[in-house]
């Protein structure tokens, strides 16, 4: 099957809101090259559970590229769509049910390019869609200026290592922070955020440990309250991988189609329970170590939802046992490793950083980096001059007017 | 006005080169090869062919400039820095062309032709590999090529399917952790965790459908037994300081002219903990110090033989939004295709950079002309700073 073929009852299979969105825009999609096409579907087909972020841009993506592709003689089709056309596709590629199953074509088709050297083509051809698509439908600025916030090294009582190296150069960097409440005046900073910007989904907890307590309008995730799900999710997949001829395309194929109340996610909200399934079925490691777990999670929150204000509480992650250890009899224990979890923590951060630089608005944006329970922190913001260091001693309210 | 990816791409891999150049040269005091190539200082060692010795060691699975060459990175590679890189041949610009994926990748380098065989199947390269060419034009036996892999899906690697190499032809393949869990499965307990070890897909183990070396050979080619097999084990780390065991008994009871060791703990990268990837990246460090001791002191392969460390391909960067940093390598981004490869040994040059582009499938046809025979059917081209 071919764009060209598509009618609306294709799309018969698709839920409620992501049919209605896909069959009035059909005439666009019908131009499309086949190379492209499924990867629009592969969002489309997930928009009765994106967050509102997230089905703006897709409805505006799609209106655009109605205005300009709506009529079968539009020149602007091949300009933009030249690169895509001439990716070549295999017959077996042709023939996959790319309509109701378009993730699964896009596995394949990055397989198949890696495989025909066509990669760089294809990455050259996205780019210059991302990039012209930008230009026309410029991102939505944020309603109100972004603050992140990473907190990290719970746990850790003393450390010898340099802490925030990646983002010192970035901000300000000051070593006489007063720890005591720390915690709970950053809590309570996006909570009162939270409470005078209602924005849906636009404010995020996420906690790698067990999160410290309950924010009317802030979405939270934690690892400990994924606990359940997570050890029925590990149960199930080792079940899958002793079945004979299952190998890591077929579970991976498995674990995409399980849905949340499969594992026992049910907190009435459908979209919630969705990102949280996503984020143990589709991250890698963030099943077993809690700080992949925290970083992913704010990751996908940060590139999905769009928040206004995330904190993101790092917590020890379980230790790696070494093989000699794995050779003993000995029964597993669950021993944490705080030290690696703050080396891990701290390369969270920046990554929370600069997945929060690739938002809309990042030049009013800031960013709050803190080690938990001592007197390190960074703190980054428009204001804020770049590469200094201050050993005034402050606390976090402070700087988090410095940054604001 | 903007640059185009492609030569966005061109220009990023040559400032990695660049700036690996540059580091070299300030922290290990390198000189610049080029400088050397219109002088004539270039030559063979003078080491007879029928004796001479390679060693492949690949530093996988795959890690970046900023954890290894860069400034901020120096620290993760002492044994690099201080010991080997003074007395090796180093590339800057080592660019894989291929599927960035440990075992396809690997085996490209072993054929030295971009293999597109499927990653995750046991399935072997469909070019005539090194071991191939080595055994059939020298007439070597089979116990002269070897390979060492911890990975349990590499067992295909020794031997390809092509029709006029691949059956009989190939290297022997070990599979220390295979080895290793089939000895302690005699017992009582169940260790199959232990090959669960393909960190792109955790908790996946391939069935084996190779030509490993099984059980009962333990004793006839390493000269263990299994009691002391397992006990030594049960010292050690990782699965990589395994290998590096095996591969010491290999050389002291085989002593192959051509042993090929693939490394393999960094890839725990996948799992997102970078404290894990970098404590990887210094134990390989320390390990290929200690395989290049082993070849120094064992009378087989001292003063005769060339050792190549490189890894098979990088890491996706911090700045490409399609991954998530250290933790892939599946954007195809210049960092993640771009990589080095020291030469060190029998015929080698010491203490000199070159920062000029090669490829991946460059190093067959060297090792070819080191050891006297033609990767015919291979893409790369003998390197000719090194052949």
């Amino acid at each position: 099957m071919l764009p060209a073929d598509l009618k609306a009852e294709s799309f018969k299979n698709y839920p409620p809101e992501a049919r209605k969105l896909v069959t009035t825009y059909l005439a666009a999609l019908q131009t499309l090259p086949l190379s492209f096409v499924p990867n629009l579907l592969r969002e489309a087909i997930e928009y009765d559970f994106k967050f509102p972020a997230e089905r703006r841009a897709l409805e505006r993506e799609l209106a655009h590229l109605q205005s300009i592709f709506g009529e079968p003689s539009s020149k602007a089709a091949g300009e933009w769509f030249q690169d895509f056309a001439k990716i070549a596709l295999s017959p077996q590629l042709q023939q996959m049910d790319w309509v109701n199953s378009p993730a699964q074509f896009v596995e394949q088709l990055s397989t198949h390019l890696w495989a025909t050297h066509q990669l760089d083509a294809f990455r050259k051809a996205a780019t210059n869609y991302a990039e012209r698509l930008q230009d026309a439908v410029p991102p939505e600025p944020p309603p109100i200026p972004r603050l992140g916030i990473a907190v990290i090294g719970r746990g850790v009582t003393a450390n010898e290592q340099p802490l925030f190296r990646k983002l010192r150069p970035h901000g300000g960097h000051f070593s006489q922070v007063k720890p005591e409440g720390g915690l709970t005046i950053l809590l309570d900073a996006i909570a009162d955020r939270a409470q005078a910007h209602p924005i849906s989904y636009g404010h995020w907890y996420v906690d790698g440990g067990e999160a410290a307590g309950r924010f009317p309008a802030v979405t939270v995730v934690s690892y400990l309250g994924l606990e359940p799900v997570r050890s029925s999710l590990l149960r199930r997949m080792r079940s899958q991988i002793e079945t004979p001829g299952m190998g890591p395309e077929a579970l991976r194929s498995q674990l995409a189609q399980m849905t949340p109340s499969e594992l026992g996610l049910e907190s009435g909200d459908q979209v919630l329970d969705r990102f949280r399934l996503k984020l143990l079925t589709e991250g890698s490691g963030t099943q077993i170590f809690s700080t992949t777990f925290a970083q992913w999670a704010a990751r996908e929150a940060l590139r999905r939802a769009q928040p206004c204000t995330l904190l993101v509480r790092f917590a020890p992650r379980q230790r790696q046992r070494p093989m000699n250890e794995l050779l003993t009899d000995k029964p597993e224990q669950a021993e944490l490793d705080p030290v690696g979890s703050l080396i891990d923590a701290d390369l969270g951060a920046y990554y929370n950083w600069v997945n929060q630089r690739r938002l809309p608005g990042t030049e009013q944006s800031s960013f709050l980096a803190w080690f938990e329970g001592h007197s390190e922190a960074v703190a980054i913001g428009p204001a804020m001059p770049r590469g200094t260091e201050s050993s005034t001693p402050t606390d976090l309210r402070e700087l988090l007017a410095l940054i604001s | 006005m903007r640059l185009s990816l492609q030569s966005g791409v061109h220009e990023l891999t040559r400032r990695l080169a660049r700036s690996r150049r540059d580091f070299l040269r300030d922290a290990a005091g390198v000189a610049l090869g080029s400088a050397l190539l219109g002088s004539g200082t270039l030559s063979h060692a003078g080491i007879a062919t029928k004796n001479r010795k390679v060693v492949v060691i690949t530093f996988g699975g795959g890690a970046r400039d900023q954890e290894t060459f860069a400034p901020e990175g120096q620290e993760n590679i002492p044994h690099l820095m201080k010991e080997l890189i003074p007395q090796s041949t180093f590339f800057t610009q080592v660019v894989n062309r291929g599927i960035l994926g440990h075992y396809v990748a690997t085996a490209s380098l072993a054929t030295g032709v971009y293999e597109t065989i499927n990653n995750f199947a046991s399935l072997p390269p469909e070019h005539p590999t090194v071991f191939e060419y080595f055994r059939r034009e020298r007439k070597r036996p089979a116990s002269d090529a070897w390979v060492v892999a911890p990975s349990n899906g590499f067992n295909r690697i020794g031997e390809s399917s092509h029709r006029s190499y691949g059956a009989g032809l190939g290297a022997r393949v070990i599979l220390p952790k295979h080895l290793l869990t089939a000895a302690l499965s005699s017992g009582h307990s169940d260790y199959q965790h232990l090959l669960r070890d393909n960190y792109e897909t955790p908790f996946y183990a391939p069935e084996l459908a190779g030509s490993e070396v099984e059980l009962e050979q333990l004793d006839k080619i390493l000269n263990l037994s299994v009691e002391d097999f397992k006990a030594h084990a049960r010292t050690l780390s990782s699965p990589d300081e395994l290998s590096v065991y095996v591969v010491r008994q290999l050389m002291r009871q085989e002593a192959p002219s051509l042993l090929w060791i693939t490394m393999h703990d960094i890839d725990v990268a996948h799992a997102g903990a970078y404290s894990l990837y970098i404590e990887g990246i210094r134990r390989t460090d320390r390990l290929c110090a200690e395989i290049w001791r082993a070849i120094q002191s064992e009378p087989e392969y001292a003063g005769k033989t060339t050792l190549f460390i490189l890894p098979d391909f990088g890491r996706d960067s911090d700045e490409d939004s399609g991954g998530n940093g250290f933790q892939h390598h599946r954007t195809g981004d210049a960092p993640s295709r771009t990589t080095w490869m020291m030469a060190l040994g029998a015929g080698v040059r010491e203490n000199v950079v070159f920062d000029r582009a090669m490829e991946s499938t460059d190093l067959v046809p060297t090792i070819g002309a080191m050891l006297d025979f033609s990767a015919a059917l291979a893409q790369g081209k003998p390197i000719l700073e090194l052949a």
